[in-house]
């Protein structure tokens, strides 16, 4: 993975030094408040309903040990002993003190980490495939690219004050693991007809008040017209974007707005101007990121200890069953490490359990994790010899549930339990739901089944995509939850359909589990899952199972 | 019809800790809402949150927020306060950990 250079340290520090000079200032009463907010928001330091807290970013998912470490320590050190993992690569501490901040920046400086336009009208943390570098379904590694475009939105000086955030992702895998769709702009690595390797640019997808599915916006790029290309873009959209109403600042409503084809005219015409200023530099910087990302030297060898294990421990064999997915390595596997257990907060971890993923990761992952949008952790390259010591450690970190891709295994955003935008809370709702399921012992029956859960419109949540979306408003001082059905995140990516009135706070779990057992009544077969059933059969039936009361009073 | 003034208190983050204050009659910041100073006349809330505002090397982003009068001084009406009073859902964390210790 990317090792910074000196440079890149230099960087840091500097820009450290000044976010402590700048804290300083404030805490003496140099600064007021508006002059320093949007400065600690540069720094990933958001104000919250309860305390400060701060957003890390974790680039493209990636991190060593080492980085988990540190990520620990904050957790330890500076807040109340865990994190929070988001869905869009990051890690969020709820609980810092303002004087702290910039010794906990530090500490991840000398890990090569930041909260570096974690937030603010900026280029946010660059997301990728949680499968990078280890799928068997993808073209190449696409995080030199993602490293790429970390190093020039850097305080890039025209995307600084921007009418709104932009974010980017990208991935090179057959499946989108990474919402494309769902992203101001994405690269997708492709191959022509020609043979030859390039990039496919979407843009103007979103989630929050206006969902949208991002278009092709170019088809094919050449790879030395990637960083021009989206220059442009974003160039374009920052010129002519919306600064006269917040909520349709967002590409996704100047690209609808405009026009697809009239904004893609905008962007080649930018492009015409932007590209020569490009000197070449971009294309050998990007052949020395490459190097940093040369897969491990992976290992030859039996995996006889495996099977044994695999035919005489049903518990590791559900787990492996449920967690594990095809490596392109023969051998070797893909480890999804759920930080879902049934009942605990979606996406948190104790300092104890990233300390545990840490030497997990030493001792049997080439020393490589990766963090999922879906909230969860990955080891992504394990030898399948070792599966039976890494689940015997991940047990002892009680890191070992069995819930990849379930019903429990929820995307939710802190919603009202933290969040100072929230309208409800969400993390209760997942937990209540995870817990209720594995009550009715039922969830391995249900199968893949995605539940997403937001605590306001925003939809951190991705609640839009999700097989089952959930909502949490404020309806009159009450908190209500609303329901969304046959989300996609993937590439066939979808937006839910809304089922009909909201359920109050005490009504929404018994709602999911009638929803969900009228689910298994009406699929073909185990094979039919949740999101191809709803798509076969439409709304009514589901609404049927949602709101049998009104079923009643209408016969 | 401009609609009827409700009782208020002024609310706001702490600015080293971050944690949620109330502002008292005795224009100070108490860490608890029932030391809070019940504003019951609008014009008066107005100028008391200008007063409020203005320490503000203490605070951060100082607003009126709801509430009625308890059996011990003021309460929330709506769960956003009720929330902030009392900490996360998830966790026995912020002040009701506090009010423990």
């Amino acid at each position: 993975m990317y090792q910074y250079n000196d440079f890149d340290k230099a960087f840091l520090a500097e820009r450290n030094r000044q976010f402590r000079a700048q804290v300083e200032r404030r805490i003496a009463g140099n600064l007021t408040e508006d002059e320093f907010k949007p400065l600690r928001l540069m720094n990933g330091l958001y104000l919250q309903l309860h305390a400060y807290m701060l957003r890390v970013a974790i680039p493209y998912g990636t991190l060593n040990s080492a980085q988990m470490d540190t990520l620990a320590l904050l957790a330890e050190k500076w807040d109340k002993g865990y994190g929070h993992f988001t869905t869009r690569q990051n890690i969020q501490y709820n609980w810092p003190k303002l004087k702290d901040v910039p010794d906990m920046l530090d500490a991840l400086g000398e890990v090569g980490m930041h909260a570096i336009q974690t937030s603010g009208n900026t280029i946010r943390n660059v997301t990728a495939d949680h499968f990078a570098g280890a799928a068997a379904d993808e073209l190449e590694d696409p995080r030199p690219i993602a490293e790429l475009i970390r190093q020039w939105s850097t305080d890039h000086p025209e995307f600084q004050f921007m009418g709104r955030k932009f974010k980017i992702a990208v991935s090179a895998g057959e499946a989108d693991r990474a919402v494309l769709k769902a992203h101001d702009l994405a690269v997708r690595v492709v191959r022509n007809d020609a043979g030859e390797t390039g990039y496919q640019v979407l843009v103007g997808g979103g989630l929050g008040r206006t969902p949208m599915v991002g278009k092709v916006l170019n088809e094919f790029l050449p790879r030395e017209d990637l960083l021009p290309y989206i220059e442009a873009t974003v160039s374009v959209w920052n010129q002519i974007g919306r600064r006269d109403n917040k909520y349709k600042a967002r590409i996704k409503i100047t690209v609808h707005e405009t026009g697809l084809e009239e904004f893609r005219a905008k962007v080649e015409e930018r492009f015409e101007s932007v590209q020569p200023t490009f000197s070449g530099v971009d294309q050998e910087l990007l052949s020395e990121i490459k190097a940093h990302f040369a897969p491990p030297a992976f290992r030859n060898a039996p995996v006889t200890e495996f099977e044994n294990t695999y035919n005489s421990n049903p518990l590791f064999r559900s787990w492996v069953d449920t967690n594990l997915t095809e490596h392109r390595a023969p051998g070797y596997t893909i480890v999804t490490v759920s930080i879902k257990k049934h009942g605990q907060t979606p996406g948190d971890a104790t300092a104890e359990q990233m300390r545990a993923l840490a030497q997990i990761a030493r001792d049997y992952g080439h020393d490589e994790l990766r963090i999922s949008h879906e909230q969860n952790v990955i080891l992504p390259h394990v030898h399948k010899s070792d599966l039976p010591a890494v689940y015997a450690a991940l047990r002892e970190a009680d890191l070992h549930t069995a819930n990849i891709g379930l019903v429990s295994d929820i995307i939710a955003c802190p919603g009202m339990d933290y969040c100072a935008l929230a309208t409800a809370r969400s993390i209760p709702v997942a937990q209540q739901i995870a817990t209720r399921f594995e009550e009715l012992k039922l969830e391995h029956d249900i199968g893949h089944l995605q539940i997403k859960i937001s605590g306001c419109i925003n939809a951190c949540g991705h609640h839009h995509v999700g097989h089952i979306g959930i909502l949490g408003l404020d309806r009159a001082g009450v908190e209500n939850y609303q329901i969304t059905l046959g989300g996609d995140a993937t590439w066939t990516a979808a937006i839910g359909e809304r089922a009909g009135p909201g359920f109050a706070y005490d009504e929404i779990v018994p709602a999911i589990e009638r929803l969900v057992k009228g689910y298994l009544e009406l699929r073909e077969g185990p094979e039919e899952t949740f999101l191809e059933a709803y798509r076969r059969l439409g709304l009514a039936p589901f609404k049927a199972h949602l709101y049998p009361e009104a079923q009643a009073n209408a016969a | 019809m401009p609609r009827a003034f409700t009782p208020k208190v002024i609310t706001a983050n702490a600015l080293l800790e971050g944690d949620v204050i109330y502002f008292t009659a005795e224009d100070n910041w108490s860490r608890d809402l029932t030391d809070a100073e019940l504003l019951i006349d609008e014009a008066h809330a107005q100028l008391r949150l200008v007063e409020a505002s203005q320490q503000v090397s203490e605070v951060v982003g100082a607003y009126l927020a709801d509430a009625v009068a308890g059996e011990t001084g003021p309460e929330p009406t709506h769960f956003r306060e009720e929330f902030r009073r009392t900490g996360p859902s998830n966790y026995f964390h912020g002040k009701q950990a506090d009010a423990a210790n």
